[in-house]
């Protein structure tokens, strides 16, 4: 136990903190999924990180990264955060598909998609969610026959964060007469294959962000199938396990939100006009509960993934507690916003105009979180069950 | 940066664990309720033996001089076993508090001796009966009033294993200015300490019971409604965790980071503690409202330690101290005050 920096994460620390003070853009990007511009102004930052190799960190130096550990990755998602950098448009393939790939991949395949998507040449969609089939992904209908040395996809994938705009998706498909988990592949396409039809679904924020996508007779050739025939169903259960677990949520993004909040409550509080706005109402001292609690929360997140951290480095492999982070932080995150609102009262619905920081918009945001990457009902199903060794 | 327990403090742990599940079980708190009596004689001496009560003593007393990172993961273990005797507040608090202000005293002789602590914070002197001698906070300075010189009046507490008075002396020993901030800080963390074991006995009752009890032909427990309340129990107790241990690695700093993070613990662990006893219960349906089940030990024991060695609003305004007045953000979690960090204290 050693809750310090040493002095070369110290220096790995004012590293990236000297880079990002000199890349970061100074005014916030459009989000990628508002628009096609902001989308492609996402890709390029992705290329400004890769030509100073701070794209992928922790991916092995064959591919593209740094081969850093788990402390170094939060020091620098810390000093990301920190700077206000630019949301990864393409996290999809850095955090979820680019570590499938290095666990089950060939090394043709590896050398195929691996530099492109840490280049942001080619972004990454999901393609797992159907209309029958959500939470209970087993269900799913989308068939690859194979014909020769080429997969025939069909099928209706829904759900697809980044797939409106983005070039590449990995889905989950199954033999045609298959059933449940079995006879499933995780096969990846190009978005822009023929036959790919791409509908944007407006999400409640009023962004396009995510898609339907329905596949006619889309043909991919037997390469893109990553793993084993039939594999499909165990590959994505460790997608999922890297996307509960670790990398999915930063500890930094929340520190950053609860600094920003306790900023907010403390300039209410002292009467002082933070909004541009002159109107006065009585605050609720009751909400300094919340604030307060808003930081414990980030901090005991914090400290757990740096437990988890340690103990990853010690040896130990992640486990079905992943579950509970996404239950953690997806709740506090709601807290958080709401808490923000509260302090802005009437000014909470206000449309914020560009640059200003927009609690709205991070709250609406705030509510997928219980929702995507598996439902917060079904992670304590997952925890009941594996963790506490409840009956199924 | 290391956020892992060293393999001895893994097995300091797993001993305690095993001590205290062989004394201070189900059939051993049955015993003292029915005898009305929340001190075991016996039990004391095990503790004492086994070493449990030397973790914090400085060597010099004959102590192991370890830190409160391995007496609080001792604390953990006293929580999950419902521990009645004043482990915590005499052997991780008075003792090493005597230690530091008279090195020789005759008391540090015995190591059984077991000190009860009358801080001005708390409104009531706990174990103060078994004790041979309270240590009383007084402008600053330490009082010692032993037993005999004391007037104890009862105030009966809903926790069956626990004993609170109120305490009258007519004579004391002054032990001069003492560190009572430090006195503050360890008890509130090691309050927090059995705050987690507290919540995992709760979880863990009431998952064996949800593991056999049937309704509608299937073990509770296969019921989603059933299972999210454990699982959010559990979610409260992982993420208390590492505040916990990283207050108590942390302790030894004193400074302003020091003290919010054992406040935070505290909060957090206790809640936790609060909201899986209550999830237990509810789990239990009506047999978790009788005093037949012992989860109600939990909750009682969960609402004495919240109140205990400051009020969660105290802990607040302690986190808020630190919010308010110190740099946020994700360059922070490991942040130290250096001015205060190496003040020595009274």
């Amino acid at each position: 136990m050693r809750l310090a920096y040493t002095p070369e994460q110290i220096a790995f620390r004012a590293e990236v903190r000297a880079w990002m003070q000199a890349h970061v853009p100074a005014t916030p990007l459009e989000h990628y999924d508002a628009t096609r511009a902001g989308f492609e102004a996402h890709r390029a930052w992705e290329a400004t990180l890769k030509s100073a190799d701070w794209g992928m960190v922790t991916w092995p130096v064959e591919y593209g990264g740094r081969g850093l550990d788990l402390i170094q990755w939060l020091i620098f998602e810390e000093e990301y955060y920190r700077a206000g950098a630019p949301g990864r448009v393409n996290q999809n393939g850095i955090f979820l598909f680019g570590p499938t790939l290095m666990e089950f991949g060939s090394p043709e395949q590896k050398a195929r998609f691996l530099p492109p998507m840490a280049s942001g040449a080619e972004i990454w969609a999901q393609a797992w969610s159907e209309p029958q089939a959500g939470s209970d992904l087993a269900g799913i209908r989308a068939t690859a026959r194979r014909d020769g040395d080429d997969y025939v996809l069909n099928g209706h994938k829904i759900w697809s964060s980044r797939a409106v705009f983005a070039d590449w998706a990995f889905g989950l498909f199954r033999e045609p007469g298959s059933e449940r988990h079995k006879g499933t592949s995780l096969i990846v396409f190009p978005l822009t294959a023929p036959g790919v039809t791409r509908n944007p679904i407006r999400k409640i924020n009023g962004h396009v962000g995510f898609a339907e996508i329905l596949l006619e007779d889309v043909r991919v050739p037997a390469f893109n199938r990553i793993g084993d025939d039939g594999q499909g169903w165990h590959i994505c259960m460790a997608t999922a396990g890297f996307e509960r677990g670790l990398m999915l949520r930063s500890p930094a993004r929340y520190q950053v939100a609860a600094g920003a909040l306790a900023a907010l409550w403390q300039a209410r509080k002292s009467g002082a006009d933070i909004s541009g706005s002159s109107e006065i109402y009585p605050l609720d001292p009751a909400l300094e509960a919340d604030v307060i609690r808003a930081h414990i929360n980030a901090d005991a997140y914090a400290l757990s993934i740096y437990q988890t951290a340690s103990r990853l480095i010690a040896g130990a492999k992640i486990g079905p507690e992943a579950s509970t982070n996404k239950i953690f932080w997806s709740e506090m995150d709601i807290h958080l916003h709401r808490t923000a609102l509260a302090i802005l009262g009437p000014e909470a619905e206000l449309i914020v105009p560009p640059g200003a920081h927009d609690w709205l918009d991070d709250y609406i945001f705030s509510l997928a979180g219980p929702i995507y990457a598996g439902s917060n009902e079904i992670q304590r199903n997952i925890i009941a069950e594996r963790m506490l060794g409840l009956p199924r | 940066m290391d956020f892992t327990l060293s393999d001895e403090q893994l097995m300091v742990a797993a001993a305690a664990r095993t001590l205290l599940s062989d004394i201070c079980g189900p059939d051993h708190w049955h015993r003292l309720m029915h005898d009305g009596r929340a001190f075991d004689p016996a039990r004391w001496a095990a503790l004492v033996e086994n070493g449990l009560t030397a973790v914090l003593m400085p060597e010099t007393a004959g102590g192991m001089g370890l830190a409160e990172l391995d007496f609080a993961l001792v604390a953990i273990e006293a929580g999950y076993a419902a521990l009645p005797e004043p482990l915590t507040d005499s052997a991780g608090v008075a003792m090493p508090m005597l230690a530091q202000l008279a090195p020789g005293h005759a008391l540090l002789a015995d190591p059984a001796a077991i000190i009860a602590l009358a801080p001005a914070i708390n409104p009531w002197v706990a174990a103060a009966d078994v004790a041979s001698a309270i240590m009383v906070e007084r402008d600053g300075r330490a009082l010692l009033v032993r037993r005999d010189d004391a007037t104890l009046t009862p105030v009966e507490t809903i926790d069956p294993l626990r004993r609170l008075f109120r305490l009258e002396f007519a004579r004391a020993e002054d032990l001069g200015p003492a560190d009572w901030d430090l006195a503050l800080d360890r008890a509130a963390l090691f309050a927090a300490a059995q705050g987690l074991g507290l919540a995992q006995r709760s979880v863990d009752l009431a998952v064996a019971y949800a593991r056999d009890r049937m309704q509608f032909g299937k073990p509770i427990g296969s019921y989603q409604a059933v299972k999210h309340h454990l699982a959010s129990a559990q979610v409260g107790i992982e993420f208390a965790r590492p505040v916990v241990i990283a207050a108590a690695a942390d302790c030894p700093s004193r400074d302003i980071y020091a003290r919010a993070r054992i406040s935070e613990a505290k909060l957090v662990a206790l809640d936790a503690a609060d909201s899986a006893a209550r999830a237990a219960i509810q789990v239990h349906g009506a047999m978790g409202y009788s005093w037949e089940v012992d989860v109600h030990l939990f909750l009682k024991r969960a609402l004495a330690l919240t109140n205990a060695w400051g009020t969660p609003h105290f802990h607040r305004q302690r986190v808020a101290a630190r919010v308010f007045t110190r740099p946020t953000g994700p360059d922070t979690t490991f942040a130290r005050d250096p001015l205060e960090n190496e003040t020595p204290h009274a």
